[in-house]
């Protein structure tokens, strides 16, 4: 190997580093820009008022309180439904199932559920959970709604972190007489905690963003009060945005950047919860 | 769930419990109303600024009643009429003769109250030297037979056109009355959209791409015109006067282009509903219309 | 055999040995794990039962054929017409795109974060770039329409901003996230020893990345990318507002044009439960599972032949 045929390595290492970081910037830089515009844009209309307050005239007046509590609550929701049940699929494909067939079918079937619009979620919730079930327009039915559309993405994304977990670990564990159960539990889960958070995180904070799936499932543009109970109509700030933005005449802009604004700021809020868990629970392991 | 996710998770719900505690409905009103019950009112997105508004007026002056506001489309809310989920279906089109059929063998029988119009103007850039077009030369637009503005005496530039989406009422309206000129001698009821029409689903997205497109031309509701665009005054035949959008162009009848907004209940409304829709279709009510750039029904003939 | 066999094969082994005395406990567990993994399936199955008893009516009105290579789609006329050719169209052209700009920009920026980038870097990137994952279609779509079409229609001289190349823009900075993170995951989890055995051999970072991490993530990092491609197939909200809505077969990216579930978003409002309309809608969202389907059956193929390379 001569010092020329190590450097012309060395210098496309260099090139491919420079177009790597890159890379990274175009991945990184637009959030930041995002934000800093919506703030540009939106910041104005954020106060006391805005964020405890009804809505009046249409949207242009008063504030989005009850927006804000029915975003919180259908995030809640999806969690609560979405989460346990996608990781144990998860589980249970990447663990239990046995590599035939089906379970082959299942994966595919999985991937591509991930690709079905909101729009035909939001038809199934209205069809199963609205009126098959009787749920009626609610939080309930919603919120089964959202979590139906983040599984599939739970399901690969715990399925994708577990996977990752070296088949040592597993083989060590089996091997010292652990039964299979508690091999998953306190060897396999551990280590894929973070990926299968990470997973449940990005699903559900696109899920608080989402508004076909609400919209035929129980969203409100205007309710008197909150909602009192699970099978309650309910508001929400993705619908809320929409139709201001979309469908009420004389709508100061400002307004309907300050609903994004503080869309963002919630979900924002649950992305820096999970980064937090995530980063805490990998320096562990 | 790690100890930290639970630590972060119960002072949440505290929160959200404390904000729940703390926020009851509208304070009530001085008088006492004896009006109580819950009205839903589904439908139309066109018309939910219009139905949030009189709630809330409504709701103000009868605190025992609440009323819940719903879009997402006069379909939806058709069909959660038929359904019996909704008291009133709020439309920006009427329900076509099938759709009430359908409703009968369900049960329900669509009664219809006239409750708004909505002015269509046609918007085109305010840099665009074209003033007036007749209903024939849009409808040639919109079918792509004419396709750049020096047809018309504008610029020489292609013409951007562009339309709501079917999920708007006015969508079919402004086809049936411009694009296939209905009620005109050249009407054809064969006529369609171009292929190159672009649909938008907001009037919102389609006024701000003409406020920046010199060669765009959309239509929409009198509330959404603003500085940004211009309003081109619509003659009916090449030999009638040009007239600008107005309410009272609509009124008196010489603006050619203007749509019913429409409240459907399952027969004759009674109760609250009626007191609700009596409201609506009150000087007060009507005056809340024209607040939001409609045009009133009270004072049309 | 690939590894993840072996595991199973022991685990089989041994749980079969301890079968007669396995506590009540991991019986239920296990049981519970079934049910998830069954209750997942079942959704799945209620979205595809869905689609078929609502999209299938159609075709008494309109033949298969019509419908899949018909131009002209007019859903409230008298008579309708139901072609989505176009739509069809449109949504392989955006999604071709869109994925053409997201896979290598997330790939590289997840080697980038996994194998290069100091971890301090790494750590506070990787959640900047969840939060692209968490900004709503609407606001994408606002963002779309306030800066990026403005200034797609003055780079290419457009008539109009509004077109499939705005559209697929913003969607692969909305597949990105989703893209990045699962390859993340992936090229992180690869073992140790292989790079230190690329090392030892001489090979260069860039090489060792290039040549053993990246090959042996793959089946990873594809995991990621049909995640990224079912999401911009998917997209509804962003698409609709950004891509133009224009009904003709487009020939271009800058053309304006309607993907499958645009039509489908631009009808639904409007369509009754049960009418014409409605049943056509389902029936392009039915094409839309369909599509998806066989870009997943393609992709799960291209897989199986990369994992017989490299197994786990």
């Amino acid at each position: 190997m001569t010092t020329a045929g190590f450097d012309s390595r060395r210098i496309s290492q260099r090139i491919a580093f420079t177009f790597l970081g890159l890379a990274t910037a175009i991945a990184v830089l637009p959030v930041l820009f995002i934000i800093v515009y919506t703030i540009i844009r939106g910041g104005g209309a954020i106060t006391w008022e805005f964020l405890t307050q009804f809505p009046s005239q249409a949207g242009r007046a008063g504030g989005i309180l009850p927006a804000i509590v029915g975003t919180f609550y259908l995030m809640l929701g999806t969690l609560l439904f979405a989460q346990p049940i996608g990781a144990l699929a998860g589980i249970y494909l990447t663990e239990y199932a046995p590599d035939n067939w089906l379970t082959r079918l299942i994966n595919l079937a999985i991937a591509n559920l991930a690709g079905v619009p909101s729009i035909v979620f939001g038809l199934f919730g209205l069809s199963v959970f609205v009126l098959a079930f009787d749920f009626g327009l609610s939080l309930l039915a919603a919120s089964l709604t959202l979590a139906a559309q983040a599984l599939a993405m739970v399901i690969t994304t715990s399925r994708e972190a577990i996977l990752a977990v070296p088949r040592e670990y597993r083989e060590g564990s089996l091997a010292i007489g652990v039964t299979k159960w508690q091999t998953v539990r306190h060897v396999v889960l551990p280590q894929a905690l973070p990926g299968i958070i990470t997973g449940a995180v990005l699903a559900i904070s696109r899920a608080a963003g989402e508004t076909a799936p609400i919209l035929v499932t129980g969203a409100a543009f205007l309710l008197p009060r909150l909602p009192q109970s699970p099978f309650d109509q309910f508001m929400a700030l993705p619908y809320h945005l929409y139709t201001v933005a979309a469908h009420v005449p004389n709508m100061p802009k400002e307004t309907v950047w300050g609903v994004a604004f503080v869309l963002l700021v919630v979900v924002l809020s649950f992305d820096v919860l999970a980064a937090a868990i995530r980063i805490k629970t990998r320096k562990r392991h | 769930m790690t100890k930290s996710l639970k630590e972060c998770l119960i002072p949440l719900m505290l929160a959200v419990a404390l904000m729940l505690s703390g926020c009851t409905s509208n304070s009530p009103a001085a008088d006492a109303s004896t009006l109580s019950g819950s009205i839903k009112i589904i439908g139309s997105n066109t018309v939910t600024p219009v139905s949030s508004v009189w709630a809330e007026n409504f709701m103000k002056a009868n605190p025992k009643v609440s009323i819940a506001v719903s879009g997402p489309g006069t379909g939806v809310g058709i069909a959660a009429l038929m359904d019996g989920t909704t008291d009133i279906c709020q439309a920006s089109r009427p329900m076509t003769a099938k759709e009430i059929e359908q409703a009968k063998a369900k049960g329900v029988n669509p009664y219809e109250i006239h409750v708004a119009s909505d002015a269509l103007a046609v918007v085109v850039n305010p840099a665009n030297p074209v003033s007036e077009l007749t209903i024939e030369q849009l409808s040639a637009i919109y079918t792509g037979k004419i396709t750049n503005w020096k047809e018309l005496g504008g610029a020489d530039a292609p013409i951007v056109a562009m339309a709501r989406d079917t999920n708007s009422g006015t969508h079919v309206f402004f086809k049936e009355h411009v694009v296939q000129m209905y009620g005109l001698p050249k009407a054809d009821k064969k006529l369609e959209y171009g292929d190159k029409v672009l649909f938008v689903p907001s009037t919102e997205i389609g006024v701000s791409e003409v406020a920046k497109n010199p060669n765009a031309i959309f239509y929409a509701g009198l509330g959404y015109v603003t500085k940004t665009v211009k309003a081109v005054a619509v003659k009916k035949t090449a030999t009638d006067a040009a007239v600008k959008p107005s309410v009272a162009t609509v009124v008196d009848g010489t603006y050619p282009v203007s749509r019913p907004l429409l409240y459907y209940t399952n027969g004759a409304p009674t109760g609250i509903i009626k007191a609700f829709i009596d409201y609506c279709l009150s000087e007060e009510g009507q005056e809340v219309v024209l607040e939001l750039g409609f045009v009133p029904v009270a004072k049309q003939k | 055999m690939t590894p993840h066999d072996t595991a199973t094969t022991v685990a089989r082994a041994s749980s079969r040995g301890l079968e007669p005395r396995l506590r009540l406990g991991e019986r239920i567990i296990q049981g519970c794990i079934f049910l998830a993994g069954v209750l997942g399936i079942v959704v799945l199955l209620g979205i595809i039962f869905i689609l078929l008893k609502e999209g299938v009516p159609i075709f008494a009105h309109v033949s298969p054929w019509e419908f899949l290579f018909g131009t002209h789609w007019y859903p409230v006329s008298d008579p309708p017409a139901f072609g989505i050719a176009p739509f069809i169209v449109s949504t392989l052209m955006i999604t071709l795109i869109s994925t053409a700009l997201a896979v290598p920009i997330g790939v590289a920026c997840a080697a980038y974060l996994s194998e290069i980038a100091p971890r301090k870097v790494a750590e506070t990137a990787k959640p900047i770039i969840e939060i692209l994952a968490g900004i709503p279609s609407v606001v994408m779509g606002f963002i779309g329409l306030a800066l990026l079409s403005p200034l797609v229609r003055s780079t290419f001289n457009l008539n109009t901003g509004l077109c499939g190349l705005t559209a697929a823009i913003m969607l692969s900075l909305m597949s990105l996230p989703i893209i990045v993170s699962v390859s993340e995951d992936a090229l992180h989890a690869v073992p140790g020893e292989f790079k230190e055995a690329s090392y030892a051999l001489g090979a260069t970072k860039w090489e060792t990345i290039w040549h053993v991490c990246v090959p042996a993530a793959l089946s990873g990092i594809a995991a990621a990318i049909m995640l990224g491609v079912g999401r911009a197939i998917g997209e509804t909200m962003t698409v609709l507002m950004v891509a133009g809505g224009a009904l003709a077969v487009p020939v271009s990216p800058t053309d304006p044009m309607t993907t499958m579930t645009a039509a489908i978003a631009s009808g639904i409002g409007n369509a009754v439960r049960g009418g014409l309309q409605y049943q056509a809608l389902f029936a392009v969202g039915l094409m839309l599972f369909v599509l998806t389907l066989a870009v997943n059956i393609i992709a799960d193929r291209v897989l199986e032949r990369q994992k017989r390379k490299f197994p786990r």
